[in-house]
């Protein structure tokens, strides 16, 4: 559903998301039913949610709630949230790498080394082979759903006992940062 | 059952303190009754209605509490150094404070103004202004952090400030007292009526930006220039000050300047001065004061010295300034929501005159005078009345309005609210307050669409409502709900320092536009380490630079060596963190200044001048993480003049 075309390009992810909104409501009764339940489920969801504004208000285009009940329906090793698939490409683009690489110092680094060893964090050797790239979109720019809600997420906060922290990376800087995670990992 | 038992004590205490001083008030409704508990419980994990900002009084804060559950949310630092945010000691923030007298680290904040456009508010800024050394900031409503502090040259003591007009064209500073200006200011005490002058300044706020700069001063008559409040709708372009001491006392005021049977209400058309202004008119006067802003960007202040400022004397412009007269001492000057009333409040009067501005308009035209004061025109106090309020209570200070056309006066010695129509004039309820209340507020209350609801009063005196704790006890805010004929009694919560103007603004207007970061990528200070990668230690001379950074739940660098006695160190923390509520505190063994608390992605600096050899522990102070105590790190200090050489890492662990 989402591919991902052009770098740092949020409002390409806002009219992608959208069209398939509008594409779920011309579509029969059915479809209608689905987005109420859905809803109810959203509701639901929220009416449990604590009330203190979360992450999420800083993108409106990807709801908590929402990736909630899609994770459901939807591949549970790509993680939650609203990065559903990524097209990666061959060779590397580089100017991601490069971007990448500067926000992995600015505030990733602290945290996470570059090989297999943790300090605060898991180091991230490997990781773009053990982890779907949805998955460790998603672990970024939705990381506190993740923490309350996807199994792995959780086994790896029991191991480090610290949350991991949101960083207010948009989708497009994640992907960057994935691709600088795919060189780490030896990919050309 | 309980309740009532609980208020049945409540009003033999009540009661006996009536009996125990007879000043007190003695109106029918004493107690709490009904469903106030319900009306002001807003339940854990809920939202306030209303935000109020609070004037902290000597403490020089102001403090923002939720209405109608009265709890206290913040304090933010404004004229006072607060060594537990670090704001006025950290190296970024202590400029806040510097003034033409050099650093002063406290005053006296009274007044309130927020920002309002087309008269009504619109959640941009908070003023406040200084009365002691004479200032006026202003507070960014997105951070709720102080963004701006203008001193305020030819001030003696910034009183009848911060007042604003309908677009926060301008925000007002007016002297209490008035000093001797001009080039010789060594002048005999008692030569007051020849040399003493008032002063108004004029302060303009760059509609994008908030920034201040003082267009132009009046310069006045020597009395006291008290309290303020701007014209509206047909009075936009009118503003309006109580004075006293129209005597011209210069000692025992208390007395010698309660002699006149009126004093004035001072009509200020700040229209026509701008025209003057705009033809040239009006004197460059030297003058020396501060002016510190604070950047988002930078997360730095920048202090200039100002000297200059452009000064109107009005007796050479007679048709700026018109003086009303107005009983005995007044204090509060406030415009109801029309614009049409202006209520003054008589400390020492026992009726309230009411003034008319279309009447005003007219007797100017007519020349209705009854003659001047120092060449001023003095209006024919009959014929810019609209009615006196007959026996409000004893000591009106301040006036509220609600959208209903009613005004609520607090009355200081009978310690009451009393309420009255302002068309009719006619007194509709009163309140007790507990005790002496000085200013009073309603959501909204000095704007054009008061939100009303409440009403709340805010007392000098508590005596016997809380628990003892010694000889100084706090002031205290109540809350009354006014949406009904009778004004109720729901609350009172103790408050920061001594409040005096407060406001109200609906939580919906804040909320949403509410800072949680500051961007890593848009921090511009320049020692700033944007990444552990970043950070360094760097010597200069005698000055050690140390680009540290903040994460849950470690320091980077967190062991230094290198540093001797004699040098002056600067922590230059940044705080790695991108999520909300998320700060990290630093602090070291022996600084002589206090503790720096940083925001995410922002940078604060602490200087700390190491005294003896040694290794001295730091530590964040602020529980970040289950790792918090962990957070911490040491610092080698050698003695002066050995090499010890530089040396910094975090992680290492061989030597
Ligand atoms: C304050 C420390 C910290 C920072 C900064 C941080 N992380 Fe993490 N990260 C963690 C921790 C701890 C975990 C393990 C999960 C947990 O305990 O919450 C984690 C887990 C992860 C994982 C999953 C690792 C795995 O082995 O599957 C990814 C991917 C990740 N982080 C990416 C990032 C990126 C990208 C950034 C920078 C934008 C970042 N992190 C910044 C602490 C941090
Ligand atoms: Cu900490």
């Amino acid at each position: 559903m989402i591919n991902i075309i052009k770098p740092n390009d949020q409002s390409h992810f806002d009219l992608i998301l959208t069209s398939y909104f509008v594409s779920l409501m011309k579509n029969s009764k059915q479809t209608m039913k689905k987005i109420l339940t859905i809803l109810i489920a959203m509701t639901l969801f929220w009416s449990c949610a604590p009330d203190k504004p979360t992450n999420q208000e800083e993108f409106p285009d990807q709801p908590a709630a929402k990736s909630a009940v899609e994770s459901q329906i939807m591949d549970p090793t790509k993680g939650i949230g609203a990065v559903k698939n990524v097209t990666l490409k061959t060779p590397l683009e580089q100017e991601r790498v490069s971007r990448g690489i500067a926000i992995y110092e600015m505030k990733c680094s602290a945290c996470h080394r570059l090989d297999e060893k943790r300090v605060v964090g898991p180091g991230w050797k490997d990781i773009t082979k053990t982890r779907k790239p949805e998955w460790i979109m998603n672990m970024v720019t939705n990381v506190d759903v993740m923490l309350e809600q996807d199994a792995e997420a959780q086994k790896l906060l029991e191991l480090c006992l610290t949350r991991m922290p949101n960083q207010n990376v948009s989708i497009g800087d994640a992907r960057d940062v994935l691709e600088y995670m795919r060189q780490n990992d030896g990919e050309k | 059952m309980k309740t009532i038992i609980n208020s049945i004590g409540a009003l033999a205490l009540v009661a006996s303190a009536f009996l125990m001083n007879s000043c007190q008030p003695k109106g029918p409704q004493e107690a709490v009754v009904g469903n106030a508990a319900a009306k002001v419980y807003v339940a854990p994990g809920q939202y306030d209605e209303f935000y109020n900002f609070v004037s902290g009084g000597f403490s020089g804060q102001v403090s923002v509490y939720g209405l109608p559950s009265g709890r206290l949310f913040r304090v933010i630092p404004t004229f006072s150094a607060d060594p537990q945010t670090g704001y006025g000691y950290s190296e970024e923030t202590k400029d806040m404070l510097k003034t033409s007298h050099g650093y002063v680290p406290w005053d006296d904040f009274h007044h309130t103004a927020l920002s309002t456009t087309n008269g009504e508010h619109d959640g941009r800024w908070l003023f406040g202004n200084a009365n002691n050394t004479p200032r006026v900031a202003r507070i960014n409503l997105k951070s709720f952090r102080t963004e701006e502090i203008l001193e305020i040259p030819n001030s003696g003591g910034n009183h009848s400030s911060p007042f604003i007009t309908e677009n926060t064209e301008y925000v007002v500073a007016g002297t209490r007292f008035s000093v001797p200006m001009g080039a010789n200011k060594d002048v005999p005490i008692s030569s007051y009526k020849e040399n003493f002058k008032g002063s108004i300044s004029f302060i303009k706020v760059d509609q994008t930006t908030g920034d201040m700069s003082i267009a132009f001063q009046l310069r006045t008559p020597g009395f006291n220039y008290d309290l303020s409040r701007t014209g509206k709708g047909p009075s936009h372009g009118w503003f309006f000050f109580s004075c006293y001491n129209t005597e011209q006392a210069h000692t025992l005021l208390e007395v010698n300047a309660s002699q006149n049977d009126k004093d004035f209400i001072m009509a200020v058309n700040w229209k026509k001065a701008e025209e003057y202004i705009a033809k040239g008119e009006g004197e460059k006067v030297k003058a020396r004061y501060a002016h510190n802003v604070y950047s988002e960007k930078t997360h730095m202040t920048t202090s200039t010295i100002k000297d200059e400022v452009l000064v109107l004397d009005i007796m050479k412009y007679p048709d700026i300034v018109y003086f009303i007269p107005c009983p005995k001492s007044p204090h509060g000057c406030d415009v109801d929501p029309s614009g049409e009333y202006i209520v003054g409040s008589g400390k020492l009067a026992a009726m309230m005159p009411v003034f008319s501005f279309t009447k005003i308009q007219t007797a100017i035209a007519n020349k209705d005078y009854e003659g001047d004061f120092q060449g001023i025109p003095v209006i024919k106090y009959e014929s810019a009345l609209h009615g006196e309020v007959q026996k409000p209570g004893l000591g009106p200070l301040h006036t509220e309005f609600d959208g209903n056309g009613n005004a609520y006066t607090s009355m200081f010695v009978s310690s009451e609210i009393v309420k009255w129509n302002v068309k009719t004039l006619e007194v509709l309820d009163r309140v007790p307050t507990y005790y002496s209340i000085g200013h009073l507020c309603v959501p909204g209350g000095p704007t054009k669409k008061p939100h009303g609801k409440y009403v709340i009063a805010y007392n000098k005196i508590t005596k016997d409502r809380y628990l003892p704790t010694g000889p100084e006890l706090t002031q205290s805010a109540q809350l009354y709900d006014i949406s009904g004929d009778k004004m109720q009694l729901l609350l009172d919560f103790p408050t920061i320092g001594e409040p005096h103007y407060a406001e109200a603004i609906p939580a919906s207007m804040l909320t949403a536009g509410s800072t949680k970061i500051y961007k890593l990528e848009e921090n511009e200070h320049p020692y700033a380490a944007k990444g552990e990668k970043f950070t360094k230690v760097e010597r200069n001379g005698n000055q050690v630079h140390v680009y540290m950074t903040a994460i849950r739940s470690h320091l980077t660098p967190d062991n230094i060596e290198g540093v001797r006695v004699g040098d002056e160190v600067y922590f230059h923390v940044t705080n790695l963190e991108q999520d909300w509520d998320v700060p990290h505190g630093f602090a070291i063994r022996g600084a002589l200044n206090a503790e720096i608390l940083v925001m995410p992605g922002e940078t604060q600096t602490l200087k700390w001048k190491p005294q003896e050899a040694g290794v001295v522990p730091f530590y964040c102070t602020d529980f970040c993480s289950a790792l918090h105590q962990e957070m911490s790190g040491y610092i080698r200090i050698s003695p002066a003049g050995s090499n010890t050489p530089l040396k910094f890492s975090t992680g290492d662990t061989e030597d």
